[in-house]
C-alpha cells in the first residue's frame, strides 16, 4: 500500500517482531551463569582442591577397584610366605617362579598370618571411606532435615528442638559411642542368626553400632548451621508467594529452602566425610571398630604396633593412607566452601 | 547474667542426669548381665553376686538405688576387681591422666595461639606459608599414627624416650606431644583467622594513631579479642584430650583413666563402664557451662538473654 506523503500513519514494518540476529546484536548481557556452572569454574581455579580431589579418585579407584582386579584375597592365608618384607617372595614362590609360573609380588610384603598386606591396606581404606560416606549420608539427612523443620516453625517448635541440640552436643561422644558398641554387642550378634538378617554378620555389630551412634548424635552440627541458613531464607518473598499460592510447609522445605542451601549442605558434609574417618579409625585402633578378618586403617595400625621394631612399613602404610585421605577431603572441603559458600568462611 | 548462668546450669544438670540415665539402661540391654561371661559359677554364687550388687530387684528399683547412689557421689562397686569401688579406682587414675591431659592442653594453648599469632602478622610470607602447612597436616593426622610414628623415630630408632610406664619426665615427653598436636594446629588455624579479623578492624588502626608502638597494640588490643574463639574451643579441646587419652595410654602403657576405661570395656566391668562414664561427662559438662560463662564475662559485647 503506498503512503500518503501527509497522512500520519505508521510504518508498518517498524511494529514487526525483530529477528533472531537482531535480537543477539541487542544483548548486552554475557551468558548467565548457573549456581553450579559458576562455583565449578571457581572450584577449578583453586590448585590445591582439583590436587585433592584427583587423589581422592586415586583412592576411590586404589580402593573399590583394584582390589577386585588384584590376585590375592585380603583374607587369603598363604602358607609359607608369612611375615614377608616388602617385594619378597617365599621359598616355594620362588621354585615356582623358576619353573615359569608368574608370581605377582608382594608390594607391602604380608603379616603375620601370610595375607598380602597391600590388599589389606586397600580393603581398609575401603572400609573407611565407606563408613565415611556412609556415615555422612545419614548426617545430611537427619541434620538438614531437623534444622530446617526447626528453624522453619520457630517459636516454641524451634526452642524445643534446639535445646535438644544444646543437650547432644555437650554430651561426649567417643564415651557413648564406646558404650553403645558394647551394649549392641549381644543383642546384633543374636539378632545376625535369625533368618533375613544374615547381612549384619556382613557388615560388622560395631560398624552398625557405629553408624547408629552417628544417627544419633553427630547430626547435630549439621542441624544448627542448617537451622540458620533457614532462619535466613525463609524471610525470602519467594516463601511468602509459595505460601499464597497455597503450597505446604513440607513442600516450601523441600522444593525452595532446602533447595537454596545446598551449598551448605554440599560443604558441610564433605567437612564431615574426614571426621567421621578419623572416628572410625579411633574406635578401629581401640579394637571396636571393623570385626575381623575384615581390616581397617585403624586396626592395621594397631596390629602393626606389636612387630613395629621389624616391621614399620605395616604401621607406616596404614598411617599414610588414612593421613592423605583426611588431609584431601579437608582440603577439598575447603576448597568447595570457598567456590559454593563464601559466606561460610569466616 | 545471672539469669544466664542458672539456665546454663539447669540445662547442664538435665544433661547429666541424661546422660546417666541413658547410660544405665543400655548397661542393662545386655543380656544376661555382667556375670555371664564367667564361667563354671554355681547358681547359688550366683544368685549371691546378684544380691549383693542388688540385681535381682527389679529395674525400677535398681535405677532409683543407683540414681540416689549417684547423686551421693558413690558409683558403685567394680566387679572384675574385686574390693574396689569405682571412686577408689578413678580417684587413683584421675590424677595420672589429668597431669597429662593438663599439660597437653597447656601446651597446644602456647604453641597454637603464638604460631596463628605469627602466621596472621607475616601473612603471605614464607613463615606463614609453613605454619598453615604445619597445621593442616596436623589437623589430618590421627593421634594413633601421631604416636606410633613418634615412638618409632625417638624410642626406636634414636632410642632417646623411653617408651612406657611413668617413670621419669622423659616419660610426659611423647604422650604430651602426641596429645598436643591436633589441638596445636587447630588453635593456630582458629588464632590465625581471628587476628586477621581484628588486624582488619578500626581501633586498631586508632591505636596505632594515637602513638601506641606495634607490640603494645598487638598486645593491649589485638590478642585479647583474638584469643575469644580460643576460649569457646577449651570445651571441645577437654573432650578431645579425653579421648585422645583413651588412645595414647594405650600406646604407651600409662596408667591413667583412659587405659583403665579401655579395660574396663575389654573385660566387660559394667560398674566401672558407667561409672568412668557418668564422671566424664560430668567433667566436660561442666567445663562447657564454665567456658560458656566465662566466654560472657570476658566479651562484653555479647548481650545477654
Amino acid at each position: 500500500m503506498p503512503k500518503n506523503k501527509l497522512s500520519v500513519q505508521l510504518n508498518v514494518e517498524d511494529f514487526l517482531p525483530a529477528s533472531d540476529a537482531e535480537r543477539e546484536s541487542l544483548t548486552v548481557m554475557r551468558k548467565s551463569v548457573g549456581f553450579w556452572k559458576d562455583g565449578i569454574r571457581r572450584l577449578k581455579k583453586n590448585k590445591i582442591s582439583m590436587i585433592s580431589l584427583v587423589v581422592i579418585l586415586l583412592v576411590f579407584i586404589l580402593s573399590f577397584i583394584v582390589p577386585q582386579l588384584y590376585p590375592y584375597s585380603y583374607e587369603q592365608q598363604i602358607r609359607g610366605s608369612e611375615n614377608l618384607a616388602p617385594m619378597h617372595y617365599s621359598q616355594k614362590e620362588i621354585t615356582a617362579m623358576d619353573s615359569g609360573e608368574s608370581v605377582f609380588p608382594h608390594i607391602l610384603g604380608t603379616d603375620n598370618l601370610g595375607r598380602d598386606y597391600a590388599i589389606r591396606v586397600m580393603m581398609g581404606s575401603r572400609v573407611s571411606l565407606t563408613v565415611g560416606l556412609v556415615a555422612s549420608a545419614i548426617i545430611l539427612l537427619i541434620g538438614s532435615l531437623y534444622g530446617s523443620i526447626a528453624g522453619f516453625f520457630g517459636g516454641w517448635v524451634d526452642m524445643i528442638m534446639m535445646r535438644i541440640v544444646d543437650m547432644i552436643y555437650t554430651v561426649p561422644d567417643i564415651l557413648i559411642i564406646v558404650l553403645l558398641s558394647v551394649a549392641f554387642d549381644q543383642p546384633l550378634k543374636a539378632l545376625a542368626q535369625r533368618p533375613g538378617f544374615q547381612w549384619i554378620q556382613l557388615i560388622g555389630v560395631n560398624l552398625i553400632s557405629i553408624f547408629v551412634v552417628f544417627a544419633l548424635l553427630y547430626w547435630v552440627g549439621m542441624a544448627r548451621i542448617v537451622r540458620s541458613q533457614i532462619l535466613i531464607l525463609k524471610e525470602q518473598e519467594y516463601v511468602t508467594a509459595a505460601r499464597a499460592l497455597g503450597a505446604s510447609s513440607g513442600h516450601i522445605i523441600k522444593k525452595h529452602l532446602l533447595t537454596n542451601c545446598i551449598g551448605t549442605l554440599i560443604v558441610t558434609t564433605t567437612l564431615q566425610i574426614p571426621s567421621s574417618i578419623f572416628t572410625e579409625s579411633f574406635l578401629s585402633f581401640l579394637g571396636l571398630g571393623v570385626a575381623a578378618p575384615m581390616p581397617s586403617l585403624g586396626s592395621l595400625a594397631s596390629a602393626a604396633l606389636n612387630g613395629l621394631q621389624s616391621y614399620p612399613h605395616r604401621l607406616f602404610a596404614p598411617a599414610l593412607m588414612i593421613s592423605v585421605i583426611i588431609l584431601s577431603f579437608n582440603l577439598l572441603g575447603d576448597g568447595l566452601r570457598d567456590a559454593f559458600d563464601p559466606k561460610l568462611k569466616d | 547474667m545471672a539469669k544466664y548462668i542458672i539456665k546454663r546450669i539447669a540445662m547442664a544438670i538435665v544433661t547429666i542426669f541424661a546422660v546417666a540415665t541413658v547410660t544405665f539402661f543400655v548397661m542393662n540391654m545386655v543380656p544376661g548381665g555382667p556375670f555371664m561371661a564367667e564361667k563354671a559359677i554355681s547358681p547359688q554364687a550366683q544368685a549371691a553376686l546378684n544380691e549383693k550388687y542388688g540385681l535381682d530387684k527389679p529395674l525400677s528399683v535398681q535405677y532409683t538405688t543407683y540414681m540416689k547412689d549417684i547423686l551421693h557421689g558413690n558409683l558403685g562397686l567394680s566387679v572384675k576387681q574385686r574390693g574396689r569401688t569405682v571412686n577408689m579406682i578413678i580417684g587413683t587414675k584421675f590424677p595420672v591422666s589429668a597431669r597429662i591431659g593438663g599439660m597437653a592442653i597447656l601446651a597446644a594453648v602456647m604453641i597454637g595461639v603464638p604460631l596463628g599469632s605469627i602466621a596472621a602478622f607475616k601473612r603471605g610470607t614464607m613463615i606463614d606459608n609453613i605454619i598453615i602447612v604445619f597445621s593442616t597436616c596436623g589437623i589430618a593426622v590421627p593421634s594413633f599414627v601421631v604416636c606410633t610414628i613418634l615412638m618409632y623415630i625417638l624410642s626406636l630408632k634414636l632410642g632417646l624416650l623411653p617408651t612406657y610406664g611413668l617413670g621419669s619426665w622423659k616419660n610426659y615427653i611423647m604422650p604430651v606431644m602426641a596429645l598436643a598436636l591436633y589441638p596445636s594446629s587447630y588453635i593456630s588455624r582458629l588464632m590465625r583467622s581471628s587476628m586477621l579479623d581484628v588486624m582488619g578492624q578500626d581501633y586498631m588502626r586508632t591505636a596505632r594513631a594515637k602513638g601506641l608502638s606495634q607490640l603494645v597494640s598487638i598486645f593491649k588490643h589485638a590478642l585479647r579479642n583474638a584469643i575469644l574463639p580460643v576460649v569457646t574451643y577449651l570445651g571441645p579441646l577437654l573432650a578431645y584430650t579425653v579421648t585422645g587419652s583413651f588412645i595414647v595410654e594405650k600406646i604407651f602403657t600409662i596408667p591413667g583413666l583412659g587405659s583403665e576405661f579401655i579395660g574396663s570395656i575389654t573385660g566387660r566391668d559394667y560398674p566401672l563402664i558407667m561409672g568412668t562414664t557418668i564422671f566424664l561427662a560430668t567433667l566436660m559438662v561442666i567445663m562447657n557451662v564454665l567456658v560458656d560463662v566465662a566466654y560472657k564475662f570476658i566479651d562484653p559485647r555479647i548481650n545477654l538473654k
